[in-house]
């Protein structure tokens, strides 16, 4: 065939009908080779400066405005000029169509990569993943995020802007806890969220809060005090994302207000797959990258030369230094992805008797991309790595597990090896490293007191010790307390029930304009 | 399967611009405190080029619940030597602690690069000049000519040509004007026509078009509308700013450098309100004399003190190039206080007589050399001249300088906003 075996570019230039033969090559290799889904592809080519704008607004084409933007742009950019920090090939969106930002600067064989990379394999993931199905809606988003930006932009109007920003900084100051982790509502639909906005705002006015009844009207109530079971059930507690709490149940705040608190608990929810699967999400992407790049240079449509130039790029994006190296910052998701999917693969092709003794399911089965399409979309990274992290790759990467109790005078224990005995605790530990529920702060509204100064109690359970910095936890309380708008109080108890530790916040004054 | 490539490239820049601008009010008070501060390390010629300001990150920062401490556990790749129950030293206090990932305070300065406009916006924020000048901006006005609509007179020079035949073909659609194919379609049927009586009616009703086409007009003069022009009070965007120095053996590098400093601010500042500024150096000894920058600052000069020949030069250079209805007028003179004793009375009559008149602000910079405090030395003898001379009701500004850190506070002394003056000056 002439057409495969035609050079699909040569050299480093490229222009927009490269782009095209490049998608379109790529696409045939991931949907004939790879069996991929994947959402339509819209590629954009930005500038750095476009590049640096996406940055700051966490990778969105738009976004409401606010000043922790223009903050990070600022920083960014910064580092960006001293050369401090080099950009991102790619940006690539979770949304329908699939929205891949391109570098202009890239290369022809990086811009290849890129292709591969985020327009098929990151795709890929976004439409096939269990928690992209089920937490995100990737038709609505671009509409929503639109929604948000106008909403905002109309509330700054209307109420004015140190208003939504007190409201914003509070809400940001949340974010991390304004996220269902537990499944049981139906799925978003953030096109049907942005319709009933308005008509959600109108009804809000008028529902019954439950906080008011139990606001003293005569003399001598004749209701009795609910019980605190009662209590609970009616303002759903104990509740851990607090942004729905306080959207739900704030007694003072402005329908405007909660509407602001529920967007940014939407875009919360929406960011909340991408933390709980990087390894996967990156390991799925750079298999795929490699797969494809790998068949487009034996079918001759990438000379050797810029192949060697995609190797020397790959090479440096899987790079994962040791433990002791200066430039070592933890896992690269990358390199631990990619190298558990080739793993992967090397276990159904090619298993030893180690791999069929761990991998029953697995162990030679021979069919790679169906194994690895269904790991794709059944697994986040801490069920992924609890699974799938192979006694060989271990070794491999030569992993062991410190433990480090500050009450142990002899230093830091050695708690397990890369060796038979240490396998499974080795691999248990860095599943739950990957675990996000784990490594968020645990912390819940468990009550409300209603019958006295309406204070709200929240409880953090500490796990291993580890409470909160403080001058951080004031903080946060403090804007807790102002969206609340009486008393919030942080109880730190540990396993046992044992108070650690207790905050105690008062609102702030509005500031008269309000 | 579909794909779309789009070219953002062209979209236009600075999208992020607005949050930055958010980012640069909040941080304001704090922004400002910096932009002072680098500004005083810096060479004011720098001032104005921006760069780089650090601020500290308190209260800046976006708080978020973060665990710290407590037993942690970690797996690391890279084992070299390690065996189950080996126990690591810990390094010094807690190391490995800090290494963790998000943790300690390593952001508590943030640093980040300010635009030249930002900057100056930033560093003369606060200032504004004083309201003499303001009053005289108001007369001193020039006219200039705006379009304002249209007029049903005027010269043929001003026809408007589209505004006219859009009234005529209003005129002709209201007044049922024969539209020239009708005509031309009625003539085809006569002309196809046989039977002689619709033909003949048809005829009359040709006719009839015809006539009532030639009582209207396809342009009347009542349509002609002309472009109408309008004079517009223009405030006078141009300034001229004077710069008058001693430069006796008295005055040292100090001294100079001082004065060079007072000059610059003042340059940006003008620089900012007009769109164009001039500036011209006027340097004396017992003589004045015209001279280019670099001359002014670092030329050689020595000779007696006689600060009337500035003065006069500068009233002359006024009357010949700068004339004050065109011209807004700054002058700025720096002396170390020397001043030959019988030049007084002389110098004392030009100020209120000529320059003062003309000028928008006049200011007298006093320097001092550096350590030696101004303040305690008796009064120079120009220093005594001019603040009789504001006694007397003279409009000067005067101040003493003899540290290189007191150049701003004084400049921004001078040109501070005063609300309660703006209200109670008429």
């Amino acid at each position: 065939m002439t057409e495969t075996t035609r050079r699909l570019f040569e050299g480093a230039d490229w222009d927009f009908h490269t782009l095209q033969r490049i998608h379109d090559a790529c696409e045939a290799v991931a949907t004939k080779q790879l069996g991929l889904d994947v959402y339509p592809n819209q590629i954009e080519v930005i500038t750095a400066e476009q590049m640096l704008d996406a940055y700051s607004s966490v990778g969105m084409p738009l976004f409401y405005k606010h000043w922790s933007f223009g903050k990070h742009f600022a920083f960014h950019e910064a580092s960006y000029r001293k050369g401090l920090m080099g950009l991102a090939y790619e940006i690539v969106i979770n949304s329908s169509p699939c929205i891949s930002y391109l570098m202009e600067e890239n290369t022809a064989t990086m811009q290849t990569l890129v292709i591969a990379h985020a327009a098929f394999g990151h795709n890929h993931f976004f439409k096939n993943n269990y928690l992209f199905k089920q937490w995100t809606d990737a038709d609505g988003i671009l509409d929503y995020l639109d929604f948000a930006k106008n909403y905002v932009a109309q509330c700054e109007e209307r109420y004015g802007r140190a208003e939504v920003e007190r409201t914003l900084d509070a809400a940001h100051a949340l974010m991390s806890h304004g996220i269902d982790r537990y499944p049981g509502k139906k799925k978003l639909d953030l096109r049907a969220e942005e319709k009933r906005a308005g008509r959600r705002r109108q009804h809000e006015e008028e529902v019954f809060n439950d906080l008011w009844r139990t606001v003293p009207t005569g003399p001598r109530k004749s209701r009795t005090v609910l019980s605190i079971e009662r209590r609970r059930k009616l303002l759903g507690l104990p509740q851990e994302n607090l942004l729905y709490f306080l959207e739900k149940s704030a007694p003072r705040l402005a329908p405007w207000q909660r509407e602001l608190l529920r967007v940014v608990r939407h875009i919360a929810q929406y960011f909340y797959p991408q933390s709980q699967t990087k390894v996967m999400n990156e390991g799925t992407a750079t298999y795929v990258h490699y797969r494809i790049m790998n068949a487009l240079h034996q079918q001759g449509r990438i000379s050797d030369g810029n192949f060697l130039e995609f190797l020397h790029s790959h090479t440096s994006v899987v790079f994962q230094p040791e433990f002791d190296d200066p430039r070592f910052s933890g896992f690269n998701p990358y390199a631990l992805g990619f190298a558990m999917m080739q793993d992967i693969e090397r276990i159904v092709t090619n298993p030893e008797a180690e791999d069929r003794e761990w991998f029953p399911d697995i162990a030679g089965k021979g069919d790679v991309m169906g194994v690895l399409r269904d790991v794709w979309a059944n697994y986040r990274d801490e069920s992924f790595i609890g699974q799938f992290l192979s006694p060989k790759l271990m070794r491999h990467l030569r992993m062991f597990h410190l433990h480090d109790d500050p009450e142990e005078r002899a230093g830091i224990r050695v708690d397990a090896i890369h060796d038979e005995r240490g396998f499974r605790r080795v691999r248990r530990e860095l599943a739950r490293q990957h675990d996000v529920g784990f490594i968020d702060a645990n912390i819940e509204v468990v009550d409300v007191d209603l019958s006295g100064d309406r204070r709200l109690i929240l409880h953090h359970h500490v796990i291993k010790g580890a409470q909160l910095n403080e001058t951080d936890a004031k903080r946060v309380l403090q804007h807790l307390a102002d969206l609340w708008t009486y008393d919030v109080s942080l109880i730190e108890v540990d396993a046992n029930d044992k108070v650690l530790r207790e905050y105690v916040v008062s609102p702030r004054p509005i500031p008269a304009a309000a | 399967m579909a794909i779309h490539i789009i070219d953002r490239r062209l979209n236009p820049g600075g999208k992020s611009l607005e949050n930055r601008q958010r980012f640069l009010r909040r941080a304001k008070s704090l922004v400002q405190g910096a932009v002072k501060k680098t500004s005083q390390e810096r060479d004011i010629k720098d001032v104005l080029e921006g760069g780089e300001v650090t601020i500290p990150l308190d209260g800046m920062h976006e708080p978020r619940f973060r665990r710290e401490g407590g037993t942690r556990d970690m797996v690391l790749p890279g084992n070299k030597k390690f065996i189950e129950g080996d126990y690591l030293q810990r390094q010094g206090q807690g190391s490995a602690k800090d290494s963790g990932p998000g943790e300690g305070d390593s952001e508590d300065a943030f640093r980040f690069v300010l635009s030249r406009d930002e900057f100056v916006d930033l560093f003369l924020d606060d200032l504004e000049l004083p309201d003499l000048a303001k009053r005289k901006i108001a007369q001193t006005e020039s006219e200039g000519v705006q379009r304002a609509g249209y007029t049903t007179s005027g010269s043929p020079a001003n026809i408007s040509v589209s505004r006219t035949v859009q009234l005529a073909l209003a005129r002709r659609i209201a007044l049922r004007r024969p539209r020239k194919g009708e005509m031309e379609e009625l003539e085809a049927e006569i002309a196809e026509c046989t039977d002689e009586e619709t033909r003949a009616g048809l005829v009359a009703k040709l006719e009839k078009l015809k006539a009532k086409s030639k009582r209207i007009p396809f342009i009347d003069p009542i349509d002609i509308r002309y472009r109408r022009f309008e004079t517009v009070p223009k405030p006078v965007a141009q300034a001229v700013m004077f710069c008058l120095m001693d430069v006796s053996g008295s005055m040292s590098e100090h001294m100079k450098d001082l004065a060079k400093r007072f000059y610059m601010l003042l340059y940006v500042f003008l620089k900012r309100r007009y769109k164009h500024v001039e500036i011209v150096f006027i340097r004396h000894t017992d003589r004045a004399e015209e001279v280019d920058e670099q001359t002014f600052f670092y030329g050689p000069a020595s000779g007696g003190t006689l600060v009337s020949s500035a003065l006069q030069a500068m009233s002359d250079i006024v009357r010949e190039r700068f004339n004050p209805a065109d011209w807004n007028i700054y002058a700025a003179q720096a002396s170390d206080g020397d001043n030959s004793y019988s030049d007084g009375e002389l110098a004392g009559m030009l100020l209120t007589d000529k320059i003062l008149p003309v000028c928008q602000f006049f200011a007298y910079l006093e320097v001092g050399e550096s350590g030696g405090s101004a303040f305690d030395l008796s009064d120079s003898s120009l220093w005594t001249l001019y603040e009789r001379l504001r006694n007397g009701g003279a409009p000067l500004s005067m101040r003493k300088v003899s540290e290189r850190s007191e150049i701003f506070p004084v400049f921004h002394d001078l040109f501070q906003r005063r609300e309660t003056q703006e209200k109670a000056a008429p």
